[in-house]
């Protein structure tokens, strides 16, 4: 490589007070998942004597992708469906290739976190005796019976049901709040690595990282761990240029920790080459999953052309057998057929289904209908308000354009990107022996566990599902560590060293910053920002991003590979002038590996699994006689070499 | 540049043991400016424009101006969040239009969840079966 390696010596910036803390298990986040793991562990923990203990990047009332809030739970099974239909709707959507003991356990188990919501006081839009719609609040004042009790939710779609979800996040992380204790709680410490024993590298033992809002480390060691701190934003370069380019869809401080961490330490990871597009309002990111589905809204091309109508034969025919009921990649492409034959945009028609419901509602029922549509975005989107706001844009009088967005890499929504993990038990519903090693939900290092985005191959989790897998990854930490209560841990790595490591983007700074008259332009360093947006560039352009709809082939990755093994070398000369940049160098190191892992998934899965994710031009098809498989991935970081496998897929229910 | 605190209510939240808006960003990007003890939001292309900033201000000094590549100037969306319910003003950039909404937010008072009142707690037996101590899995 071209430039010389650094080491920070602590010549240059001073060293931190390190901070060491014993704990039993160790919660590495603090959105849905890790706040539903502190409430079943806690359960278990207070009767055995056990210590649990959460590190959240952020402040717990608001972190996480439910930090805005949300307008609907999108998986609640309910007494009407069954958990097998769940099940088929996953596998469908995820075109065919599922880890069918993950979703069939989690939808056995999701719903109960869902009457635990509406205890702690979560509004969840109820049906009354005269099947009227009545918010969260009215529900409890008119005295319906609760969810648990029989009562019945709004449906906005088959599994979602509508909240008034603006504190959601505040409410479940009040109940793991009041579970832990504050004392058990690191706010605004960002951990960047995980410690490996001494004595068995496949074994984790501990995590390291920094206050990012004092000048300290934190070292934790623990007997098991759960890493759930979400999918990874802004790998790709956004369709925003500017101020916007915050306005992601999903939570823009998403930076790939939950697969870039554990990576590093050997744990296995599954379908990488999954992503999510998700098809939003243009520009302000507003859900149209309750237009659809609740307000029964049309989507067409420029030309009042229904697309899904006009495409969806050609859809069939260019994947048969996979286009029976519409999922969520192929609804993409039946759009995207649009965009490129240059008939976008493709527009919402917001205001015909209102004027539709306005036929048959009473002028009450309408105004209430105007306030749901509008608290859909304002509990989730705030931005896809006001940016009717600022167009001057009434629902209700003009349609408004959806758009598909940049690439997000996510394992708990309408993707599947994840770590390889053991299913529940043995057997489970007669999966394969080669599913299940020991723990719910370890993944294939010892100790390790994580849910929610973290887990791959079982998608459409949402909110409550993350909980749900929380909980249950909790109770397999919980087992884990009951039955190695004698194991004696140390450190593989030298944690002076690892603290170094850390640090070097200061110890850069300092030494070459009196070099150049401008700090951010120096030939020795690069900025965070500088090294996200070359990341952006490249994985836009080469793996499949907005720049060419979506669309790569061999050569394209091949030399993306190129450039970011470049830019992963750049990137021990990372930069930072305080705490904060020194968190965006590590996001930013996090996201390269994870885009690394994506872009090295793609190339190996020969075929377009995805379509209106990704294309892979040279082989246009879905081929299931090679690629019904699990495609599994693994770094070694020490020769900095992956290793990849298959694992045949098998249907359970 | 997403959210921005008006110089003139922002008082630093002096009376407060920590600054509202530093504390609560989940993406870190409100910062205390030490001399002039005001905050502001140190990377505006990298708000989410989440609003936790607004809600939380104890005295309304952050306002959002929305990103400046998308949105066209003069419209506001203000929130005020109390302790059940939150209701949102919105003005078009036309001033004409004004949409008023109000929601609940919570049915139970802040602060009093405890998950465990009135659960039986469960033993380490239970680990390795199906179900939450709040209840049991569905089986099927």
């Amino acid at each position: 490589m071209a430039l010389e390696r650094e080491f920070c010596k602590w010549s240059f910036c001073t060293k931190p007070a390190v901070e060491t803390i014993e704990t039993d298990l160790l919660l590495v986040g603090g959105g849905m998942a890790c706040t539903g793991a502190a409430v079943e562990a806690m359960a278990y923990a207070k009767g055995l004597g056990l210590k649990v203990t959460l590190v959240d990047k952020a402040a717990l009332d608001r972190s996480g992708a439910v930090a805005m809030g949300l307008s609907a739970i999108n998986t609640y099974v309910g007494a009407e469906n069954k958990v097998a239909d769940y099940v088929g709707m996953v596998r469908t959507d995820l075109m065919g290739i599922i880890r069918e003991d993950l979703v069939h356990s989690l939808g056995c188990h999701v719903d109960q976190s869902v009457h635990d919501f509406q205890d702690w006081g979560l509004p969840i839009w109820q049906k009354d005796a005269e099947n009227h719609t009545v918010d969260g609040q009215v529900a409890r004042d008119e005295g319906l019976p609760l969810l648990k009790d029989g009562g019945k939710c709004c449906r906005s779609g088959r599994w979602q049901c509508m909240i008034n979800g603006e504190s959601y996040k505040v409410i479940v992380a009040e109940a793991a709040k009041n579970a832990l204790g504050m004392d058990n709680i690191y706010e605004r410490v960002f951990i960047v690595k995980l410690l490996t024993d001494k004595n068995n590298s496949n074994r984790v033992c501990g995590a390291v990282g920094f206050s990012v809002r004092e000048h300290k480390t934190y070292v934790f060691k623990c007997k098991a761990m759960i890493v759930a701190c979400g999918g990874v934003v802004n790998v790709f370069r956004p369709r925003s240029v500017g101020e916007g380019q915050g306005r992601a869809w999903y939570p823009v401080w998403n930076a790939g920790s939950t697969y870039a961490m554990p990576a590093e330490i050997g744990a296995k990871m599954v379908l990488m080459e999954n992503r999510f597009v998700p098809a939003r309002f243009k520009d302000g990111y507003g859900p149209v999953g309750a237009w659809f589905l609740f307000f029964k809204a049309q989507a067409t091309n420029a030309y009042n052309e229904d697309y899904m109508a006009k495409n969806w034969d050609q859809v069939k025919k260019e994947y048969p057998g996979y286009a029976d009921s519409p999922g969520t990649c192929l609804r993409n492409h039946a759009a995207m057929m649009e965009m490129r034959a240059g008939r976008g945009p493709i527009m919402m028609h917001t205001d015909k289904a209102m004027q539709a419901l306005a036929e048959v509602l009473s002028k009450k029922e309408l105004k209430h209908l105007e306030a749901e549509a509008w608290e859909d975005f304002l509990d989730m989107s705030i931005s896809a308000a006001c940016l009717w706001a600022s167009f001057n844009m009434e629902p209700d009088k003009v349609p408004s354009e959806i758009i598909p967005s940049e690439p997000y890499l996510l394992g708990s929504h309408a993707g599947c990107a994840g770590l390889w993990v053991s299913g529940p038990s043995k057997g489970y519903l007669g999966a394969p022996d080669s599913w299940f090693w020991g723990y719910d939900r370890m993944t294939t290092v010892e100790g390790l566990f994580t849910a929610g985005d973290g887990v791959g191959a079982s998608g459409h989790k949402f909110s409550s599902g993350s909980h749900a897998e929380g909980r249950m990854a909790a109770k397999g930490a919980i087992a884990f560590i009951l039955d190695h209560k004698n194991d004696k841990l140390e450190a593989a790595q030298n944690v002076d060293e690892v603290i170094a490591e850390i640090y070097l983007p200061f110890e850069i700074y300092e030494k070459y910053k009196g070099y150049t008259t401008a700090s951010e332009i120096n030939p020795n360093y690069l900025m965070p920002k500088q090294v996200q947006t070359r990341l952006q560039k490249l994985m836009d352009e080469y793996v499949a991003g907005c720049a060419t709809m979506y669309q790569t082939n061999k050569p394209m990755l091949e030399e993306g590979l190129k450039r970011l093994t470049l830019l992963k070398e750049d990137a021990t000369r990372l930069a930072a002038r305080d705490l904060h940049e020194l968190m965006r160098a590590w996001e930013q190191y996090h996201r390269i590996l994870a885009g690394e892992a994506h872009l090295r998934h793609i190339l190996f899965r020969e075929e377009t699994r995805y379509p209106g994710y990704y294309y892979r031009s040279d082989f246009l098809s879905i081929d299931d006689n090679k690629w019904k498989v699990f495609t599994i991935s693994q770094y070694n970081m020490k020769t900095n070499e992956w290793k990849f496998e298959t694992e045949p897929y098998k249907k359970l229910c | 540049m997403p959210s921005f605190v008006i110089v003139e209510k922002c008082d630093g939240c002096k009376a407060l043991d920590k600054t509202a808006c530093q504390y609560i960003c989940p993406n870190d990007l409100m910062v205390l400016e030490p001399e002039q003890k005001k905050a502001y939001n140190q990377e505006p292309e990298q708000c989410w424009e989440c609003y936790n900033c607004v809600k939380i201000c104890p005295v309304q000094a952050i306002e959002v101006r929305h990103y400046a590549d998308i949105m066209p100037l003069g419209s506001s969306t203000i929130p005020m969040r109390s302790s059940n319910d939150i209701t949102w003003t919105i003005k078009f950039r036309n001033q004409k239009t004004i949409k008023r909404f109000k929601f609940p937010i919570r049915t139970t008072p802040e602060g009093s969840i405890d998950c465990f009142k009135g659960k039986t707690m469960p033993t380490a037996d239970d680990l390795k079966k199906p179900g939450f101590f709040t209840g049991a899995a569905r089986t099927e």
